[in-house]
């Protein structure tokens, strides 16, 4: 059994006011390193055994069809070690 | 004329907008996501609500239901689709309707008697209205801010694509302050505010609404 | 883990067993065992400590609130009375309406958006287990001081949650309040009601009858939500070595609850339940126990079919476990097929886990081990009855020696600042930050929501039958004097039904107190159930149930003593109503009833720091009089407008009046500082066109009630005497202070 993670963010030019709002209550809270903060969604997907390249391949294609808004996110996969 | 009005697993205005339908003249014919079975109607409505709670994104998932099938086909061959704040939702995703709703820049969900401008009253949804006319229905969504790229704003605009917009103050941080879009024929139009709640003075701000269901009606007649 | 058994009960009575960890007393324990003539399994053990809990028993209140029963008028609108889920209501043409307000307090302290969504979740799950479609929530809140940091933790989750639950839902939040005060800082108050509608023939109660009925469950799977306590059982009397278990807290899914919505109307609909039950507190214990109480009491349950979301849960866990969206159902053999078809086409969990019996013992195994084998009606009925003691507190006498003095302007200059202080306090200010986070709109009958003094939602479309709802509390009275503070809260409830032309029919209330264990709070409590049960029996009006929170303080400070009181009526027309305000100039404006100078507990005391004094001594027999009066004008098209005076007075019902529609008015007062501040209850302003004048004269002396014409509207300004508000500053005033506090 083994995990791949996908990670889904907005593009860069997207607002992400999630992210605006986490950035500035970080200073409230007296945490004052980021210059910037970003939100995203992270999918754990459980699959039997180690995961094959073309398995990959497949859920590279769901995280473009279905877990990503390709016109407004990016994503990348991995396997979690 | 038959319009059909699509129930998702959790939308929630599919019944007030079945009831702007007739009292535009109209009969509403109730689809379920479910049946890829458009039953012989003229025109669609996707209505409001939470379809699937939300989840993943608003309408991702809704655009994968067998109702979509017949559905798509049908609106690029030119059958009047509409699709109400968490139907735009569904269109966005599904490609019909260029550009992605995101989350409001003030991250509240917001309820509020919205006045918009409709600029385009070619479409077969706008035809009841006057180009540049103003009128007020209700807003009410979290996550209704149009996004798209550059290039996708250049078209739109050009084209005249941009059927509303909102006036004033910018509700939710749409670009352009986009209220509603049209595919390039105008027979789908993708509206975040909701007409169906605005149909009579007794329960909503205005009747301005009704404008939205006379116009297929009409549309449909020609 | 070894299974703690019946029969291992039976063979090691001796087995020590943390019953004063789960919050049962040594008496209460010892009580237990006599009822079942041996010790209790863990599971039974875990079923008496949650059903028993002051939450779940009512132990403290029942012996108070047995008054509504004894008290109560008789009515033959009442369809359902106390006892069951929600009370019911004939409100004509065939039409039933079930309502009830719960509380949601202390899980919206640790986590503002999950407490207080599914504090909308549960209430809204109490009304359609009657069988109504939920067609309205609303939500009366209290918080700490508004500029609090804490207030600012929770207020902005609440809200937030409160909208996210029920947006989500599709239920239109048509009214509720937000009330701000330094006793609930560290306790705020989540009050959540739900009205909805059925015919009368699809009322549904809660019980199992028939021998062989099957048992389902239904809705979202069981996980560790909400199980506290009942974690000490599982890691330390089997597992000790185990991972230990924290309580999780409950998270709503409202997409669950929308879908379990619409099955459960279709199975309904279908006519393919004997009884219904939802899991909310003490989850399957509670809907086990109370179904089987309400048939013979034989149900047999097989625990391992309950399908779950967390396989590790033990079978304590899984029978205190309270997640949400999940409703149990009796249905006959003959009808399990297209129950379970309905519930698969709506993507919807259904399990049948057990079976009515002709026995008298709720009877659950787990892999075919009896684990509980019990009497249900002592698990969810014969509960312990405590007859705590109460005592005055000195405070009362104390505080009633105060004099209340706050300063009253007479100038106009002072004047104008008392109006624009009163619109911009917390307490008075304009809402709608709050509001314009919730749909009003959806299922399009809302006739009347916030700002209006009641809630209105229309239930038929072609006769225009609607039906009216408030809450109202005011904790600053029920502080002075909990007896008059209850009738003053009940009068002003059904006067804000009134305003708009519906007519009072029943009655909900949510009492929130602090520790029963002490004596005073326990007085405040027992003469606050006295003042509500006096008071609807002289207003004629049925209790149809409601909901007690106690515990509500922080060390030995208790909060206000807040009983919200929710009244609904009905109006045979919605289009008739009359609207709170005008969109004309002309019109003539009336006040009715008499202002006195009695300035105890009125906002403006409250703001000099002035919380002590008398309150006023209800006379409902004028407060019917007056309902009476504001009905019949509504009737006879008499009124143009009617706003009720309540917090604030005057000043902010002037406020209010005149920022609704942007129409100002000009005023003239006799002592106008006192009338501008004064909360004498019993008042209303209504705005007439002068033709109608004779007409309503005639009526208020027919009604004795006495009424002065303060002045008429028009105008872009607010004129009273000599002093002049323009519009927009006192709308700015009003509109500024939630955005500047919260953002």
């Amino acid at each position: 059994m083994a995990t791949i993670v996908v990670d889904v963010m907005l593009k860069p030019e997207i607002l992400d006011p999630q992210g605006k709002a986490v950035a500035a209550a970080l200073p409230r809270l007296g945490f004052t390193f980021a210059t910037d903060v970003r939100q995203g969604k992270r999918f754990e997907i459980t699959v039997e055994g180690e995961p094959t390249a073309a398995q990959l391949a497949e859920v590279e294609k769901a995280a473009e069809k279905l877990l990503s808004n390709p016109v407004i996110e990016n994503f990348t996969v991995r396997v979690d070690k | 004329m038959k319009i059909g009005v699509v129930t998702f697993p959790g939308t929630l205005d599919d019944r007030d907008a079945a009831r702007a339908v007739r009292f535009a003249g109209g009969e509403a014919i109730a689809l379920w996501h479910d049946d890829a079975d458009l039953k012989g109607v003229d025109a669609v409505i996707l209505p409001g609500g939470f379809s699937y709670g939300d989840y993943l994104r608003c309408g991702a998932i809704s655009r994968f239901s067998p109702v979509m099938e017949p559905l798509i086909a049908a609106a690029k061959g030119g059958m009047p689709l509409l699709g109400i704040c968490n139907g735009f939702q569904v269109l966005a995703e599904a490609h019909l309707i260029p550009g992605a709703l995101t989350r409001n820049q003030h991250l509240h969900f917001l309820c509020t008697d919205q006045k918009i401008r409709i600029e385009n009253n070619t479409t077969a949804w706008t035809n009841s209205f006057t180009a540049g006319q103003e009128i007020v229905i209700p807003l009410k969504n979290g996550e209704g801010s149009y996004q798209c790229d550059d290039e996708t704003l250049k078209m739109l605009e050009g084209e005249g694509r941009i059927i509303a917009r909102y006036v004033g103050e910018n509700p939710n941080g749409s670009r352009n302050l986009i209220a509603g879009v049209s595919n390039e024929r105008g027979n789908i139009v993708g509206l975040m505010p909701h007409p169906e709640h605005a149909i009579d003075l007794l329960t909503g701000p205005t009747a301005d609404g009704l404008g939205f269901f006379t116009s297929v009606l009409k549309a449909m007649v020609k | 883990m070894v299974l703690d058994t019946v029969a291992l009960a039976k063979a090691h009575p001796d087995t020590p067993q943390p019953f004063a960890e789960l919050g049962l007393k040594a008496d209460e324990y010892a009580s237990i065992k006599e009822i079942l003539g041996r010790r209790p399994t863990s599971s039974e053990l875990a079923m008496y400590s949650v059903m028993w809990s002051e939450h779940c028993s009512y132990k403290s209140s029942k012996i108070h609130l047995k008054q509504f029963g004894e008290k109560a008028v008789k009515s033959d609108a009442l369809l359902v009375g106390i006892g069951e889920n929600a009370g019911v209501v004939d409100v004509g043409q065939g039409y039933a309406v079930t309502f009830k307000i719960e509380s949601h307090n202390h899980p919206s302290f640790i986590e503002p958006y999950q407490g207080a969504a599914t504090g909308v979740g549960g209430i809204v799950r109490d009304i359609l287990t009657m069988g109504a479609r939920p067609i309205a929530i609303m939500d009366p809140l209290r918080f700490g001081p508004a500029d609090a940091e804490d207030t600012r933790r929770v207020l902005p989750g609440i809200i937030a949650g409160v909208g996210g639950y029920g947006n989500c839902l599709g239920l239109p939040n048509i009214g509720g309040e937000v009330v701000f005060d330094q006793s609930y800082l560290g306790n705020p108050l989540v009050n959540a009601l739900c009205v909805g509608v059925m015919k009368h023939s699809d009322i549904k109660l809660a019980k199992a009858a028939g021998a062989g009925n099957l048992v389902v469950l239904y809705g979202a799977k069981t996980g560790g939500d909400g199980i506290g306590g009942v974690s000490v059982l599982a890691s330390e009397t089997f597992d000790a070595k185990g991972p230990a278990k924290r309580p999780a807290v409950q998270v709503g899914d409202p997409f669950v609850e929308k879908v379990l919505i619409e099955c459960s109307l279709e199975i309904f609909a279908e006519d393919l339940v004997v009884g219904i039950q939802d899991l909310g507190g003490a989850g399957l214990s509670c809907a086990t126990s109370e179904l089987a109480s309400g048939g013979s009491g034989g149900m047999k349950v097989q625990l391992d079919k309950v399908p779950l979301r967390d396989p590790s849960l033990s079978p304590e866990e899984i029978l205190m476990s309270e997640s949400q969206e999940r409703m149990c159902a009796i249905v006959e053999p003959s009808k399990i097929e297209r129950f379970l078809e309905i519930c698969k086409k709506w993507d919807v969990t259904s399990t049948v886990i057990g079976e009515v019996t002709d026995g008298t013992h709720l009877e659950i195994t787990f892999n075919g081990e009896l684990i509980v084998d019990v009497p249900p009606r002592t698990v969810a009925h014969d509960g312990p009855v405590y007859n705590r003691p109460l005592a005055k507190p000195d405070y009362v006498d104390a505080v009633a020696k105060e004099v209340i003095n706050p300063p009253i302007p007479v100038t106009s200059a002072e004047i104008k600042n008392v109006v624009l202080t009163l619109a911009a306090t917390p307490n008075l200010a304009d809402k709608s930050w709050v509001t314009d986070q919730y749909d009003r709109y959806v299922q399009g009958n809302t006739i009347q929501s916030q700002p209006d003094d009641s809630g209105m939602v229309r239930i038929d479309e072609m006769t225009h039958l609607g039906v009216a709802v408030a809450t109202d509390a005011n904790a600053n009275w029920s502080y002075l004097n909990p007896y008059e503070g209850a009738k003053l809260a009940l009068a002003e409830a059904a006067r804000n039904i009134a305003t708009a032309g519906a007519k009072p029919l029943a009655v909900t209330n949510c009492l929130n107190f602090g520790s029963p264990e002490d004596p005073g709070v326990m007085w405040q409590f027992a003469e606050t159930v006295r003042g509500l049960a006096d008071g609807a029996f002289e207003m004629g009006l049925p209790i149809t149930g409601g909901n007690v929170s106690f515990y509500n303080q922080t060390g030995t400070t208790a909060i206000l003593p807040t009983p919200i009181i929710g009244v609904l009526g009905v109006i045979e027309d919605v289009r008739t109503r009359t609207p709170m305000s005008f969109t004309d100039a002309g019109l003539e404006l009336y006040l009715l009833g008499a202002t006195d100078e009695n300035l105890s507990g009125s906002e403006w005391a409250y703001l000099h720091g002035m919380r002590g004094g008398v309150a006023p001594t209800a006379d409902l027999a004028r407060e019917m009089r007056l309902i009476d009066l504001l009905v019949t004008a509504n009737q006879n098209k008499l009124f143009t407008a009617a706003h009720d005076l309540s917090q604030g007075g005057l000043a902010a019902t002037l406020t209010e009046m005149v920022l609704r529609h942007n129409v100002g008015a000009q005023v003239t007062l006799n002592n106008p500082g006192n009338s501008l501040v004064s909360e004498t209850p019993g008042r209303v302003v209504v705005a007439i066109a002068s033709d109608q004048a004779p007409s309503l004269l005639a009526l208020a002396g027919a009604k004795n009630i006495p009424l002065a014409k303060i002045g008429s509207t028009g105008g872009d300004a607010l004129i009273i005497n000599d002093c002049v508000i323009s519009l927009d500053e006192l709308r700015t005033a009003h509109t500024e202070t939630f955005k500047k506090l919260f953002g």
